[in-house]
């Protein structure tokens, strides 16, 4: 009917285009995403994927569980879909359209078929009023008709069809493959002003995305995800992970945090999710032993979950180098944590050194020719001299002392050999 | 006539100077004067532990040394948050913690301390937690307290020493200070009874004296310390 007929008859009718490309595009990402269950999906056009489960019930512990998994995965992603199963892609095809929810076995299956209306077939156009006048409605009396008979009237193709459902033909079918990197849109209904809303559907594409990734054994070590705005440029978040993961709830989790952080300048009218290299990733065994109180976590996880909220160069590591220099002994900004560190082979050698190094010296008064910080600093070792550095423009040269404050703390202190012989406070001993 | 101290074994007196039972067994930590009086025969795991020095510089950290020796020789992960300054690698080589198993994270405000601390004693991937916090709510304090229940890592507070008439969750809260040149340990609250007196551990480090008591320092910088009373050692040219 007219759209101005239908708006005069419910006027809070809600209208939207239909996208033809946006629609097959869906029907690809979620094809893909059923390639977690088995690998041989078929696709027919436009709104049927047909996954072959028959290898892949002792995995997911029989067929009802397997449906279970299947209508939760549809439900994150927001997908109103309706399933059915049969022994033959056709019958399968043909039921789904029927009834929903409906498993059938090979004895059962004649008995199914006959009870369908015609119209699942999706013949050419004029072949069920055809049927229809002349008293064909299901398929039962369909196929009680004589064979040649209907062949000449309808056309071969209808013998045919109704031949492979029931298992009599083969049905051969071109397998789906999924492409070789993930890529998903969602067109936001309205304009999201919100980050907790993006992150609403944002999950959906990450559900779609940890599917893709399992049905290749893979995973990914960064994805993008690329809020489009109405004027300006697309705003582009990037996460990045210390090792190849595809847990979904992890995901979501560090994207949590960095749109927590994020300030939206304009409103977002679409997301897209983009994920590039895909390197081949094994599951993970689960233990054979109950293990007592919580499980280990995973520190990879804990420090990509610090970093997503603190920045990254907020949680490094540890790494010293082969130098004299007190403060340039440590290295932190690029340190992951985890590398194995290689302890400078003299550093037995060292005399006591401090827990903490304050970075920069603080500059000490001195005081009736002794240092002072809080009061008079006692000497009780050194001095040790460290001169260093000539080569690269940095050169100390400076005596190392060991002193006690009033408060009776240990610090670590110096003294300048050039210049004025400035004192500074280098090191706590905590 | 049962003799009578067979009779204090009924298990429905409660004896006043007896530690807590706990399930798990303490970190060990490296003093037995300590340990002695720790329920669990060392450091808490599970719960947290708050550490109030005197003030900074005390050896509250040396305290710690050998416990998170132990713990790196177990190679477990240790989290440092929110440090006042960053750790000097040949110091902690020195007390025998592994470099590779230390995670510093540099939080800038009070909130984010405690979200991150809150994160790695939930993620239960540490062996020890170790935050310096300042002013903190109980609430906040009872909130890291749950998400380190069921875990095996120990955590360490530490917080400024006036804090210790508040109340806090925490199952073990010590203070530190000075006493003859060694350290004062008093027990502010554990799981048993109160401990009265302090327990006092060895200096730490031994107190280096060099040969010569005192130090001459030359008031003139022209004329080096070399010209002075004890020898300098020049470590590299």
């Amino acid at each position: 009917m007219p759209v101005a007929t239908a708006l005069a008859l419910v006027p809070r009718l809600r209208i939207a285009p239909r996208d033809p490309a946006a629609e097959t595009e869906a029907l690809l990402g979620l094809a893909s995403w059923t390639g977690q269950f088995t690998p041989t999906v078929a696709i027919e056009f436009h709104d049927t994927v047909l996954l072959d489960v028959s290898g892949s019930l002792k995995l997911f512990d029989g067929l009802e569980s397997l449906v279970g998994h299947l209508r939760q995965g549809l439900a994150d992603m927001g997908w109103s879909a309706a399933l059915a199963g049969a022994p033959t892609s056709r019958a399968a095809c043909w039921l789904a359209r029927a009834e929903e929810g409906r498993l059938v076995s090979s004895g059962e299956l004649e008995q199914a078929l006959s009870d369908m209306p015609v119209e699942v077939m999706r013949c050419e156009n004029g072949v069920p009023e055809a049927l229809h006048a002349v008293g064909v409605r299901t398929l039962g009396s369909l196929s009680a008709l004589p064979r040649d008979g209907v062949a000449r009237r309808f056309g071969q193709r209808l013998v045919d069809d109704l031949d492979r459902a029931l298992g009599r033909l083969p049905d051969p079918r071109n397998l789906f493959v999924s492409p070789a990197t993930f890529r998903a849109d969602i067109e936001l209904p309205a304009e999201v002003t919100q980050t907790e809303a993006l992150l609403f559907a944002a999950r959906r594409l990450i559900v779609q995305l940890a599917g893709f990734l399992a049905a290749r054994l893979g995973g990914v070590q960064r994805f993008v995800l690329r809020l489009g705005h109405r004027d300006k440029a697309p705003t582009e978040i990037a996460i990045g992970l210390l090792a190849p993961s595809r847990d979904a709830e992890h995901f979501v989790l560090l994207l949590r945090e960095r749109l927590s952080n994020l300030v939206l300048r304009e409103p977002v009218r679409s997301i897209a999710l983009r994920a590039e290299d895909v390197v081949p990733l094994a599951g993970r065994d689960a233990g054979l032993l109950l293990e007592e109180g919580r499980p280990p976590g995973d520190w990879k996880h804990l420090i990509e979950r610090l970093r997503s909220r603190l920045g990254a160069g907020a949680v490094h590591g540890l790494a010293s180098r082969a130098e004299h220099r007190p403060e340039r002994v440590l290295v932190r900004d690029a340190v992951v944590p985890g590398q194995p560190q290689r302890i400078p082979a003299d550093a037995a050698e060292f005399p006591l050194r401090p827990f903490w190094l304050l970075d920069p010296p603080k500059p000490l008064r001195e005081i009736g020719a002794a240092p002072y910080c809080e009061g008079p600093l006692e000497l009780l070792a050194g001095p040790e001299r460290i001169e260093s550095g000539w080569w690269d423009g940095e050169d100390v040269a400076r005596d190392y002392f060991v002193a006690r404050m009033q408060n009776e703390a240990l610090v670590w202190i110096y003294r300048e050999r050039r210049g004025e012989g400035a004192w500074y406070l280098h090191g706590v001993f905590a | 006539m049962p003799p009578f101290t067979a009779l204090l074994d009924h298990p429905g007196i409660w004896r006043g100077d007896s530690l807590g039972r706990v399930e798990t067994p303490g970190l060990p930590s490296g003093f037995h004067a300590l340990d002695a009086e720790l329920p669990g025969g060392g450091w808490p795991a599970g719960s947290l532990t708050e550490i109030l020095p005197a003030h900074e510089g005390i050896g509250e950290l040396r305290l710690l040394g050998p416990a998170l020796a132990t713990l790196s020789k177990r190679k477990l992960w240790l989290a440092w948050i929110a440090p006042p300054h960053l750790p000097y690698a040949p110091a902690l080589a020195a007390a025998e913690i592994d470099m590779a198993r230390v995670v510093i994270v540099r939080a800038a405000s009070l909130k984010e301390t405690l979200w991150a601390t809150e994160q790695a004693l939930r993620s239960n991937a540490c062996g020890a937690v170790l935050t310096w916090l300042r002013a903190v709510k109980y609430a906040e304090l009872r909130r890291l307290q749950l998400a380190i229940e069921g875990t095996r890592a120990a955590a360490f507070l530490f917080r400024p020493a006036e804090v210790a008439g508040e109340s806090s969750p925490a199952a073990l809260r010590i203070a530190l200070g000075t006493a003859n040149g060694g350290l004062a340990v008093r027990l502010l609250k554990r799981r048993g009874a109160l401990l009265a007196r302090p327990i006092l551990l060895p200096a730490m480090p031994p107190v280096v004296r060099s040969r010569n008591a005192v130090c001459h320092v030359d008031r003139h910088p022209a004329v080096a310390a070399a010209a002075g009373n004890f020898p300098a050692r020049r470590i590299h040219a």
